[in-house]
């Protein structure tokens, strides 16, 4: 089964003539995943390493049955290619792209959700299921196929994570980054839902940080609605308020949005938190070993 | 990007949002001539990110040209909790009746502006939701919906606005509404807002941020960007293009990617040490990028030892030990670094540097082990 993306995935690439486009769409499909087309407008009719170009999306979709849509284009022209693809009718947007202005993705946002389509970030990794399909940035190489699902904001937190349980003998079913803008498309009890349904995924880590009450959310969702066990690791205990470390969601506005609260809430709930990454992965390897 | 009162205010009157007549001043006699200008009494107030000034001394109330002369003299220049004052507000003092709160801010759970409203301004909106959480009156905009006049003025309503400023407060809401949309604000709180004595309604404050990712269509919000950063190295930083937020400790901190970067100064701090810093070195970093991070992070004198964070995903870490070695050829290093390497290519990284045989250069294959070993040199 795996999440978001699996061998069904048929892929279309706005964006992939680009020098990042095509960077990672090659890697994409070296990897295994079913790249059908990219999309440009204008260069219709090229093509990229025999993968097919067109001017739209939805003649990706007519011609090469794409059903997955992945964005890399500037940030200026993103919101245009997520409405796009979602008007063409793919099941799911992943977006990579940084950037884009939080009144713009507002909109994009709920016609994603009035069209049913699911919406991976932006300013995200992307997600990769080792073994079957790889979506986005992730270097895959740190990820065997395996019971853990992994949510985060965060990439290079994830591939530490990802690689610490890789050599601990563990693997993943899914990894899911759903980026660190103020709006993503889906948040993290999205995609803890999706787990919980997951045949493959037998534990969840998450991984999440400052700014925003998703880690909150959540926690209450995984008291509520999420039945497999949850190990987690919240970052930025050391940011001071009113500044922004990175992300343009990570940001602490007077006193809500703190990494202590975060870790309160999902402790109050049952969720154990790691104090470094290296300590959720061990605590993630431990609770797949009570699982077995 | 936070911006100052008068700034928020400028924008207020923008879109026609009522705010009391003021002048910018950044020296003594500029304000000065601003305070005769506006007419006494008049308020001097200083220019900070940072709320409770007039608690701190950086609001006054000047009656004549000798005590415009002396305030001013006072809030240029004085330290409000870090922040030194360069700039001030000078306007026409308000005779106030009432004081109310209104905020319009970006939800981000419900994915939904929400304004607010209260009748009891001027204690913060926390204290508020204490004190009368029936008092303070919260609404959704709904993203299908335009926000009318009508659904306004039901809110005033609802906060039990007086009768004759009701109409006002609604007006004044539906054009805060315009400037959140207008000018890429994700944050607009006026505490006070005030009811003059000749039943005026005027903001008295202004607290704005502004989304970054947006300052591509504001030309004239990001200049203000460019001036606004107070700190030598956050100017410097932003000059070069990185991501770098001072933290005021004596541990330099460099990683790749923002979570990553965050964690690394939890782990530093975990293990007793205080980060100097937060800096993204992003991702391709190459020579050029090390060596721009670390002239920014040598910069702070306050920096002993700097921890060299680095799990390489596609960013290769012989690549990233390439730069270590340059930028070390290009720049002159008289602090201890401590790097970690993990990752694509971390062994071989790690061989790059052991061979270069760099003064003062301590290798760690751990994040938690590197952490200890920085803290245990910075502190040494």
């Amino acid at each position: 089964m795996a999440i978001v993306v699996n061998e069904e995935t048929k892929l279309v690439i706005s964006g992939l003539t680009g020098r990042e486009g095509t960077f990672h769409g090659l890697r994409n499909r070296s990897y295994g995943t079913d790249v059908v087309a990219g999309v440009t407008p204008g260069k219709g009719g090229q093509d990229v390493e025999g993968i097919p170009v067109y001017d739209k999306v939805a003649e990706a979709i007519a011609e090469r049955d794409a059903n997955t849509s992945m964005i890399f284009v500037p940030a200026r022209f993103a919101a245009a290619a997520i409405t796009e693809a979602i008007d063409a009718g793919v099941h799911t947007v992943i977006a990579i792209t940084e950037g884009i202005p939080v009144y713009v993705m507002l909109g994009v946002y709920w016609k994603a959700r009035d069209a049913g389509v699911r919406l991976i970030g932006p300013n995200c990794p992307g997600v990769l299921s080792p073994g079957k399909s790889n979506v986005g940035i992730i270097p895959a190489h740190f990820f065997d196929p395996g019971a853990i699902g992994v949510v985060s904001k965060s990439g290079t937190l994830t591939y530490q994570i990802g690689n610490e349980l890789k050599q601990a003998g563990t693997g993943n079913s899914s990894i899911v980054g759903i980026g660190g803008d103020p709006i993503v498309g889906s948040d993290f009890i999205d995609v803890l839902a999706l787990f919980e349904e997951d045949d493959e995924t037998e534990l969840i880590v998450m991984v999440g940080e400052i700014g925003g009450d998703a880690e909150e959310r959540a926690a209450d969702f995984i008291a509520e609605q999420v039945s497999k066990p949850v190990v987690a690791y919240i970052a930025g205990f050391t940011a001071p308020p009113g500044k922004q470390m990175g992300h343009a969601g990570a940001i602490i506005s007077g006193s809500s949005g703190t990494a202590e609260a975060k870790k309160e809430a999902l402790e109050a709930r049952g969720v154990r938190v790691g104090r470094s990454p290296t300590e959720s992965a061990q605590l993630a390897v431990e609770a797949m070993r009570a699982i077995a | 990007m936070d911006l100052l009162e008068y700034q928020g205010k400028q924008l207020f009157a923008k879109h026609g949002v009522p705010v009391p007549d003021g002048r910018y001043a950044d020296t003594v006699p500029a304000a000065v001539e601003a305070a005769e200008e506006v007419g006494y009494p008049c308020v001097i107030k200083a220019q900070v990110r940072i709320g409770k000034r007039g608690k701190a001394g950086g609001i006054k109330i000047a009656n004549d040209f000798d005590e415009a002369r002396s305030h001013a003299e006072a809030i240029l220049g004085m330290e409000i909790r870090g922040f030194t004052v360069h700039e001030v507000w000078v306007e026409r003092a308000s005779r106030i009746d009432a004081e109310y709160y209104t905020s319009i801010i970006l939800d981000r759970s419900e994915k939904k502006l929400l304004v607010m409203l209260s009748r009891m301004g001027g204690m913060d909106v926390e204290e508020m939701a204490e004190t009368d959480p029936s008092g303070l009156i919260k609404r959704h905009i709904e993203p299908a919906e335009e926000f009318t006049a009508e659904a306004a003025r039901q809110i005033s309503i609802d906060a039990r606005i007086d009768e004759d400023a009701s109409d006002q407060v609604a007006e004044l809401l539906v054009k805060l509404h315009d400037v959140a949309l207008a000018e890429d604000a994700t944050l607009i709180e006026i505490n006070p807002l005030i009811v003059t004595s000749d039943r005026k309604v005027v903001a008295l404050d202004s607290k704005m941020t502004i989304d970054n990712s947006a300052l591509y269509r504001h030309e004239e919000l990001s200049e203000l960007r460019d001036r606004s950063a107070e700190d030598p190295q956050e100017q410097m930083a932003k000059e070069k293009g990185l991501t770098y937020v001072k933290l005021g400790g004596n541990i330099g901190i460099l990683g790749n990617g923002a979570g990553l970067c965050m964690s690394t100064l939890d782990v530093v701090a975990q293990a007793g040490g205080k980060p100097a810093n937060f800096l993204d070195a992003g991702g391709g970093s190459k020579a050029d990028a090390i060596v721009a991070a670390l002239e920014v992070i040598t910069s702070d004198e306050n920096v002993n030892a700097i921890l060299f964070n680095i799990f390489g995903g596609i960013t290769r870490c012989d690549e990233i030990a390439k730069g270590i070695i340059e930028a070390s050829e290009r720049i002159d290093l008289d602090v201890p670094l401590v790097v970690r390497l993990d990752g694509t290519n971390s062994e071989e990284g790690l061989r790059l540097l052991a061979e270069a045989e760099l003064p003062d250069l301590h290798l760690e294959k751990t994040m938690l082990g590197a952490a200890e070993r920085v803290v245990e040199i910075a502190s040494g």
